[in-house]
Formats: C-alpha cells, structure tokens, sequence
C-alpha cells in the first residue's frame, strides 16, 4: 500500500507547539515523519538533541523517522549544524542541499533527497544511488508525465529507489539569503525578534487585486495556494510512486491525513481536506501547468469558481 | 582576475571580445541554457565563428548548458555538451549531476564549471562537485555574504567565480520555482524566468499595469519608470502594506568590493545579461576592463572612479544598483 509521510515543519512554531502537533502524529497512519529544522539557522526553539529525543520518541511508537536538514547552507555554523545531524547513525537523513550530500555520502548514512534537490532525470539518480541513495522526492515543480517516465527509468535501471511526492501543502518555491519576514516588519535579518513565531501559517503575499500568490516564510517563499493531489492518489499508486508526502499545518493536520489514508484504502472520503482550511486549492504542475493552476477533476466541481490564486492558466 | 562576459549573439560576443573580456560565455538556440529568449544564442554556425573570433583575439569561450533535463529531453542535453565538444569550446558551463556525469564520462578532458543554477554555497558542496565530476571551477549563488565568500574561498578545492554585475537574483539559483508557479516555465526546466511569453502591458485608468500570466506584477503611477515585470521585484500587498516584498528592481554592482574579491583569491569576476543589447555589453565590458587593469597595476592604491561608477548605473535597471547579499545589511 502507498504510504504517507508527514514532511518537515516549514513554518516555526513554539517548542511546545511542535510536541504538541508530533504527540497527536504518533497516533496517526503515517509511516514517515520528517524532522528537523529545513528552513532557518535562526530556528532553534528545538536543539539537535531535542529533535534526536523526539525522533527516538516517533521510533518507539513505530514510526520510520528520517531527519532533515537545512535548505540553504551559508555560514560555517550552518555546516557544523549539518555534520551535527550526520553524526547520528540511528536515523537516515533528508538530504535539502549539495552540502548535505557531501556530509552524508562520507559518513556512509542512508539518505533521501528532498523536493528542493534537483533530481531531474535518472542519470543524476544513477549517481547518487551508488553513494547511499534509499529514496527521493520528486521537485515540486514536475508533474505526472516526467514522474512517469522517471519511474520507468528507474525500472529499466534496475534502480530501487523509493519515490516520494509531495501531494498535500502549501509548496516550497524558494530561499534566499535574505529574510522577507524580517523585512515586512523592517528589522534586520541578524535581529528579527523571531517574528516568524507570530506567523504559524506564513505571511500572505497577495497582488494588489487580492489575489494569493506566495507565503513568505523567513528566508523561504512558498505558494499562496495550497497544492492538492489527493485525487491523485490511486493514480500514483499505480505508477509505482512510494510515498505522499503531506506537509504540516496546525489546524486540520488530522483531518487531512484521515482522508489521504481513505483514499489510499480505496475509500472515497466523505469531504475534501480543501474545506477544512482557508487557502485556495491547486494541482498545475502535476498536469505541466503553471503551479498554481486548478484543474478540475472528478468531483471538483464545487472548487473551480474559487477567488483565488488558483485562475485559469 | 578573469572577466568573464555574456554573449547571447555574435555582435554581442564581438563587443565583449573587443572590450577586454578574458572569457565569453554563450548557449545554444533552446532550452538547454538558462537564458532562452527569442532571437537570443547560437546555432553551430554562429558559434564556430564566434569561437574563431574570440580565440583569435585571446579571449576563451565557454558554453552554458545550464538547465536540467528531465527524461524527455536527455538526448537534446547531452547532444548539447557533444556539440560544445566538437566546435571547440574551452569549457562547458553545467548545474546537472546526470549531464556532468555524461559530460565528465564522455570529454574528460573538457573542462568543466558548475553553473551557478548548481546551487553550490558550501566549500562542502563544492568537494561534492569536484570529487564526482572533476570540476575545475564553481560560479557561487549571489546569495552569499562577502565574509561567507571568503570562507567559501578559503576552503575550496576548485577556482571560484563570482558575479560582479547585471541582474540580480535573490533567490537560491537553480532552486527557484517561483516563475513556474505563476507561469509554466522556470529557469530549471525551460531556462526562463518571468517569460516573455506571459508578459502583457496595459493602461488603465489606475496607470500603466503589468501581468504576468494574468497576475498584476506591478502598477506605475504617472512619471514611475516601469520595468519587465520579473516576479520578485512586483510590488505586493502584506498585511495592508504595497511595497517591495520580496525585491526592488535593481542590479548588482560589485565594483566596489573588487580589491577584497582579489584578496580572496576568486579567479573571476562574470557579468550578467546575455539578453543584453552589443552596444550595453560593450560599455559594461569596458568599464570594468578599466577597472581590473587598474587594480592590477595601482594594487592596493586601487580606488573605484566616479566615471566607472556613472556608466555602470546609466545601463543598471532603474539605474539603481546594489551590493547584494554580499552586503550583510542588505539581507
């Protein structure tokens, strides 16, 4: 059976906030859970050996746990982070940056690489599979058709290789060196009151005709509109993929989950994970569109006429 | 210090050429460079001449084959890096692992560069490079601080390149999808960013707008000058304010930094905008010829001329420039 993963928290969120959300996780049916801090070096309400404790704690209760790593690795203390993360020989890793991978691939750990690695073709999989590849995330940004053909790739490679897609979530599209949340609120990156702490869901970005565009979310942007291949689903396990990976949100995380695992038993679910919160729907780049496109599928109906950033492409 | 110049047509090339530029950069007429406009880059004709130009005036030619390929296209990527082989070019500018695998497996003695869409931020990342791809130089992200360059430079097992001038991306190159949310192009996959293609112009009685794939980038009230709406230098409603949230639309300007870029030992200096016209390409070349002759031969009496200064930001967008990241503050 497809399984379910739970990614890594990209928004900050208090200490207790996050053993709150991965107490109630341990009783969900989710095989994976991502943990770790993949956004800001600034994020530190959790230390490495907090996240170490919590992922012991997720293994007891049966979970697969795989710690991530940061996204965009500059100083040389983001680099002592890392190799702190490396040093563990109880967990694989997500691998989020080349940095990451030279780490890993000398210290022998396992490793999967997450959507923001540029894994694009087989041959660069071919690569990192002699080095210590178990599984990878297909980048956000590539739909169904390039899916399928790199999963016959892998096939005809003799590569197994776990596929995993994110399939539920507000999307990852960029970091920068630079912090937007520090500079909404004009204060400078290296003193940003953690501002982040009051935005759980990210800072909408909306065009000057209210249109959701984009999250800022400290250093990183992600999409406005909250992509959704639930439907996607049976479609997925056809193709070989893996794993769905359903990235965490506060409210609803629950509900969401609940219909994914219905979907993948062959239960249509009684109502759309898309009602429980407020963000409009997307689903383009899984059919080669632009991201943050709406293509109405079975049962879709009721969405399409959403005020959203999801128009007509 | 190397300079390293964009040629996006043979005019351009020639101008570079001309001007002082120690090595040209070009990509091939598709998507397998990220710089993939209309009536932009070569076909092999062009660059065997080109190249012919360059290296009979001294000058080096590399070629960027800097997107990535996904299945379908694998064929049209590693037939690129053959070509590039066969006309003779000094070095293959590349970002994927499959390609540079391809290209070091297939023309290991072509050298090769890690594009800047290769993400490479760490002296960690560059071993990664270097030791599975043999690369002989890295083009860092402009997102790095000049205190992280220098630590970057300390430890790095290649040459490193820097970018001194033209647009600015804030982002994490090669790992920005923002385009192709709004859009279905990104620089990654199409080598566009922003494309021409979704750009449409309009006046309306609230001013002149511009969209992109429908969405408002940005409205200019009467006398504001407008520029090509590139997503992440819109102005964007947050929290009940209009501004800049994500970048004002500016360029690059390290001439002031070039002296310490020196100190730390980068090996080149790269200017941006193959999209550029011969005539921008000529001034910005030349300028900066001007500028490393003069630090070579003055040394650490170097001191950046106001006239340098003038030219540079007269050919900048909204003739604002800036330090970028390499500035602390600017973050």
């Amino acid at each position: 059976m497809l399984k379910l993963s739970l990614g890594p928290i990209l928004w900050f969120w208090s200490k207790q906030t996050v053993y709150d959300f991965y107490g109630q996780a341990a009783e969900w049916p989710v095989e994976t859970i991502y943990l770790g801090e993949a956004v800001c070096a600034r994020r530190r309400e959790l230390k490495a050996e907090d996240w170490f404790a919590l992922a012991r704690d997720l293994k007891a209760c049966g979970k697969d746990v795989v710690l991530s790593t940061q996204t965009l690795i500059e100083s040389e203390a983001d680099l002592r982070r890392l190799r702190r993360i490396c040093e563990q020989h109880d967990f694989p890793v997500e691998v989020n940056d080349q940095s990451a991978l030279q780490v890993a691939i000398r210290r022998e750990l396992p490793f999967i690489t997450g959507p923001s690695m540029n894994i694009y073709n087989v041959a660069t999989l071919a690569v990192l599979a002699k080095q210590g590849l178990r599984g990878w995330n297909l980048p956000v940004e590539l739909g169904r058709d390039s899916l399928a053909q790199l999963i016959r790739g892998l096939r005809d490679e003799g590569l197994a290789l776990d596929t995993e897609v994110f399939g539920w979530g507000f999307l990852p599209l960029a970091w920068s060196s630079r912090c937007f949340t520090a500079r909404h609120y004009n204060l400078p990156k290296d003193n940003c009151e953690f501002r982040c702490l009051q935005h759980p869901e990210g800072l909408q970005l909306r065009s000057r005709e209210s249109r959701e565009l984009f999250r800022l979310n400290g250093i990183s942007t992600l999409s406005g509109a909250r992509y959704d291949l639930m439907r996607q689903v049976p479609d997925m396990a056809d193709m070989g993929v893996t794993t769905v990976r359903l990235s965490p949100e506060r409210q609803g995380m629950a509900e969401v989950v609940e219909r994914f695992d219905q979907i993948r038993r062959g239960i249509a679910p009684a109502a759309d994970p898309l009602q429980l919160v407020e963000a409009p729907p997307c689903n383009g780049y899984w059919y080669g569109q632009p991201g943050m496109a709406l293509v109405p599928g079975n049962g879709d109906a009721q969405t399409t006429g959403f005020q959203g950033g999801c128009g007509p492409a | 210090m190397e300079l390293v110049c964009p040629a996006g047509t043979l005019p351009a090339l020639k101008a570079a050429v001309d001007n002082g530029a120690n090595a040209v950069y070009f990509g091939f007429r598709d998507s397998t460079n990220a710089r993939q406009f209309a009536g932009l880059n070569f076909n092999d004709q062009r660059a065997s001449e080109g190249i012919d130009y360059a290296h009979r005036h001294g000058c080096r030619v590399f070629c960027a084959i800097n997107t990535y390929p996904q299945p379908q296209g694998w064929q049209q990527w590693t037939s690129a890096v053959d070509r590039a082989a066969d006309l003779g070019v000094d070095a293959v500018i590349l970002a994927d692992m499959g390609l540079l695998d391809y290209a070091a497996r297939r023309h290991p003695d072509l050298p090769r560069h890690l594009s800047v869409q290769g993400s490479a931020t760490s002296y960690e990342a560059l071993a990664f490079y270097k030791e599975n791809f043999g690369i002989r130089r890295a083009v860092l992200p402009r997102v790095l601080s000049l205190d992280q360059v220098r630590n970057v430079a300390r430890q790095s097992p290649v040459e490193l390149e820097v970018f001194a001038f033209g647009s600015l991306c804030i982002m994490a190159e090669g790992r920005c999808y923002l385009s192709s949310y709004l859009t279905d192009e990104s620089p990654n996959t199409r080598g566009a960013c922003s494309p021409a293609k979704a750009v449409r112009w309009q006046e309306t009685p609230q001013g002149l707008e511009s969209r992109l794939n429908d969405v408002l980038i940005d409205r200019y009230g009467p006398g504001e000058a407008a520029g090509y709406p590139t997503l992440c230098k819109g102005r964007f409603e947050v929290e009940g304010s209009v501004y800049h949230a994500i970048e004002e639309p500016v360029s690059l300007n390290t001439l002031d930094l070039l002296p310490e870029l020196a100190a730390l030992g980068i090996r080149a200096v790269k200017i941006e905008g193959r999209q550029r016209s011969p005539a921008y390409i000529a001034q910005v070349a030349g300028t900066w010829r001007q500028a490393l002759d003069a630090l070579a031969s003055r040394g650490e009496s170097f001191t950046v001329n106001a006239a340098w200064q003038d030219t540079l930001a007269s050919v900048s967008e909204g003739g604002l420039t800036t330090l970028g990241a390499y500035h602390r503050k600017w973050k």
